[in-house]
Parts: C-alpha cells; sequence; structure tokens
C-alpha cells in the first residue's frame, strides 16, 4: 500500500471530516429541537446522559404511564432523606399549618398568579399509589393525593413556547421538568399522602411527584413555580441544583 | 487461531466498560448496601442480604451512577457488535453450540462462555432496566416477571457477582496459559491458544 499524501487523499479526508462534522452538527441541532438533550449533557458523562434522556423520550412518547398499585401495598415504612428545612420562614409556615403559604407561579403563562393551600383543594383531585426509589436503593409505596401539574399550568396559560417547568424550594432546593413530564397526567403537585394531608417530612404543604423518575427528582416544599423556555441563565445552567451535587438531572433510572 | 479485529476490539471495550460497571456499580451500592425482595424495601423493613459494609452517603453514588449508565452504554453497544459479528462468522455455532471435532474449547468453557453471553449478561440488562421506573412505564414485564423493583436489585447484584466470579476465572486461565502471549495476541492479534514448545 502506497504511504504516499496525495491530493485526492487530502481532498477526500478533509471532505469527510467536514461531513461528519457538518452532520454531528445538524443531529445535534434536530436532538435539540424535539427536547432530546439534557441540559447536563456537557462534561465527561453527558454523552451517557444525552443517550439515556434521549431513548427515554422517545422510548416513552407515549405517554407511558408508571405502575401504579392496590391500597394493600402502601408501605407501612416510608423514610425521607434528611428532616424539614430549619429556616424561619418554613418554620413560620409549619407554625400557622401553612395557612399563609402561596404557590406562585410565573414566567412564561398569560395569567401569572399565587394559589394557597385552599385553592389547590379546590382543583380537581388525582390520586395515584406510586414506587418512590431513592437513587441510594431503598423504596417504598404511598399514596399521594393532589393537583395534575397540567391542569395548573392550563389554568394559568402556560405559553406554547414553554420548554420546561422550574420549581423553586423552601429548603434552597431548585428543580426542573421538560414539557413531556409536566403535561403528563401521574405529574402531581401534591398536599397529601396516605389518606392525610402530606407532612413536613414528606413536602408540606406541596411536594411535586413524578412517578417515572427517582425520587430526588420529586422536589419538596414548594415555594414557586416558572415556566421558562429555557434553562441556561438559570442557576449554573444544568437544570436543577442536583448536577451541583454530582447527580444527574435526568432520573428516569 | 487468529482474533479478528472485532474480536479484538470488543473484548477491550468490553473489558474497559466491566471494570466502570464493576466500580460505579460498588459506589453505588455503597450508599445503601442492603438487598430487599418484592417491590420495597428501605431502613425498617426486613431485609433479605444485610452486607457488611458501611453505609457510604458521601456522594460517590452520584458519579456513580453518572459512570455506570455511561459504561453500560458503551458495554451493551459493544455487547450488540460482537453478537451481530459471532453471528456473522458462525463463531457461536462452529466454536461453542456444535464444535468440529477437535473442539477449540473443552466442555466446560463452552458452557461458561454460553452462559456469560447469553444468560449472565441478558440479565444484567434486564434486571438494570427492571430499575428504571421509565422503562417500566412503558414495559411493566420487566419488573413484574422478577417479583418486584426491589427483587430487580437483587438479582442485578448477584449476577454482577456471578460476573466478577467469570472474570477472575478468565484471567486466571489467561495466565496459566501464558499471560503476556495471550493478552498480546488480544491486542495485536498474533497467534492465540497454542501450546508453547517447552525447552
Amino acid at each position: 500500500m502506497s504511504r504516499l499524501i496525495t491530493r485526492r487523499k487530502v481532498i477526500t479526508t478533509a471532505l469527510t471530516a467536514l461531513g461528519g462534522a457538518s452532520g454531528l452538527a445538524v443531529a445535534a441541532r434536530l436532538a435539540d429541537w424535539y427536547g432530546l438533550i439534557p441540559p447536563d449533557y456537557a462534561g465527561l458523562y453527558g454523552a451517557g446522559e444525552t443517550l439515556t434522556y434521549a431513548s427515554h423520550r422517545l422510548f416513552t412518547a407515549r405517554g407511558s404511564l408508571a405502575r401504579e398499585f392496590t391500597p394493600d401495598q402502601i408501605s407501612k415504612v416510608a423514610p425521607v432523606n434528611g428532616p424539614p428545612p430549619r429556616a424561619f420562614d418554613y418554620q413560620q409556615l409549619v407554625r400557622r399549618g401553612f395557612t399563609n403559604w402561596r404557590l406562585d407561579i410565573d414566567g412564561l403563562v398569560a395569567r401569572p398568579s399565587s394559589f394557597s393551600l385552599a385553592d389547590l383543594h379546590g382543583f380537581p383531585v388525582s390520586r395515584q399509589i406510586t414506587h418512590q426509589a431513592c437513587e441510594e436503593g431503598w423504596s417504598f409505596i404511598a399514596e399521594w393525593i393532589g393537583v395534575p401539574l397540567s391542569y395548573v399550568l392550563n389554568l394559568v396559560g402556560a405559553s406554547p413556547q414553554a420548554r420546561y417547568v422550574v420549581f423553586y424550594a423552601y429548603d434552597d432546593d431548585w428543580e426542573s421538568i421538560d414539557m413531556a413530564d409536566a403535561s403528563h397526567p401521574q405529574t402531581l403537585l401534591a398536599y397529601g399522602m396516605n389518606g392525610s394531608e402530606l407532612p413536613p417530612p414528606h413536602g408540606a404543604p406541596l411536594r411535586l411527584r413524578l412517578p417515572r423518575q427517582l425520587g430526588y427528582k420529586s422536589i419538596k416544599y414548594l415555594a414557586q413555580i416558572s415556566v421558562v423556555d429555557s434553562l441556561k441563565d438559570i442557576g449554573d445552567g444544568t437544570g436543577s441544583s442536583a448536577p451541583g451535587y454530582g447527580y444527574s438531572w435526568y432520573a428516569g433510572i | 487461531m487468529r482474533h479478528s479485529t472485532l474480536v479484538r476490539v470488543t473484548h477491550w471495550l468490553t473489558a474497559g466498560s466491566f471494570i466502570a460497571l464493576t466500580v460505579s456499580g460498588v459506589a453505588i451500592l455503597l450508599a445503601h448496601p442492603r438487598l430487599y425482595w418484592g417491590e420495597t424495601g428501605a431502613v425498617g423493613t426486613p431485609s433479605l442480604i444485610d452486607l457488611p459494609l458501611p453505609f457510604l452517603l458521601t456522594g460517590q453514588s452520584g458519579w456513580g451512577r453518572y459512570l455506570h449508565f455511561l459504561s453500560a452504554w458503551i458495554a451493551v453497544l459493544t455487547g450488540i457488535a460482537y453478537v451481530l459479528g459471532g453471528m456473522r462468522t458462525r463463531h457461536f455455532k462452529q466454536d461453542l453450540l456444535r464444535p468440529a471435532r477437535p473442539a477449540k474449547y473443552n466442555i466446560v468453557q463452552r458452557v461458561t462462555y454460553i452462559a456469560v453471553v447469553f444468560v449472565l449478561f441478558p440479565m444484567m440488562i434486564w434486571t438494570g432496566l427492571a430499575m428504571s421506573p421509565a422503562v417500566t412505564s412503558v414495559l411493566p414485564i420487566l419488573v413484574t416477571s422478577v417479583g418486584g423493583q426491589q427483587s430487580a436489585r437483587t438479582i442485578h447484584f448477584i449476577v454482577a457477582g456471578l460476573l466478577v466470579l467469570f472474570v477472575v476465572g478468565h484471567v486466571a486461565m489467561v495466565a496459566l496459559a501464558g499471560f503476556r502471549r495471550q493478552v498480546a495476541a488480544m491486542i495485536v492479534g498474533g497467534e492465540a491458544s497454542v501450546p508453547q514448545v517447552q525447552t
């Protein structure tokens, strides 16, 4: 085989490289357009994260439902990771039975709103008995009672430009989900658990319930919801506080 | 026998991703080194196996999970290429299922390799996916067939242990057969499985 570097070889190689690079660029644009790129796509593990998120989004595209269970399968033990926030403003809410608590919704919505717990109780009630697994390995089954997030988003008139829903909590945690999850019928704003009010350690007065993802995605102690078209300018741009601690934004596995 | 390029490339990709999967798997396990049976399990409920390991909550399950799923993708895509290649060259049929005489591999080797490639690796993928609430929302049978999410986690751990045992045995046999020569053959594709001349 000749080892000569010919002009033809140089041109062919350059064209192949150019074609490959622009092909990749087009593929990345398309994947982003179809919502297949997670906000923590960069870095050492980004390729794995992107493959997982993209394949799950395609695989669950028909709005598959998380498994539901029967009342006799509800776990007697439902542990939590850590106590409720010790911050004064949260403790004040607990002392007053959350009567002065409000959920603010802003961003890309026609009617920015502020709901009390009583307002939320007045909306259509949805109940689910679902499995909640912590990424650490333990899990439990519980009944969750609340209002579908999609109902609230319709009520405030979320814009068609919306791509993510961002959640802010009293423990300074923040989280975001894509519209596939936000419009999913099992995605709840939960104020009740196992037939009672949501206990403070489980996120009172209101938490997200997202049964197609692991527990840490179901953010507790909600204070504010923002509808956005990009996560780039929020926090460090990786979509939630989890990547800052080394945990992936998408937690469907 | 000369290892083909496909076999050499997939071998080392599998080896690398297997090491990464084992290390990251241990990192994830250490966050909760207890195994259960059924759908649920947590501290305060009966466990199946209490591993004599500390509960380590230093965030290692974060990079553990990132690394685990990245290397799982590499292992699975490599495995698909390997199995398709082995079917194309009739390696599985001619060398493992219905070997010519004299057979290249003995019966223990053949049964072990078939079990690893067609039973244990698929079980790892199956039980791994069975722990995913998103995947089981589409295919609940993945998890109901093994009796629940915690059962899947337990089986995933046991089969991982069997695969680690296989790798230990595999490396030991490579060492017995002449480590440098065998490893060189798997890297550059030289002659392997040829008895060395005693001098």
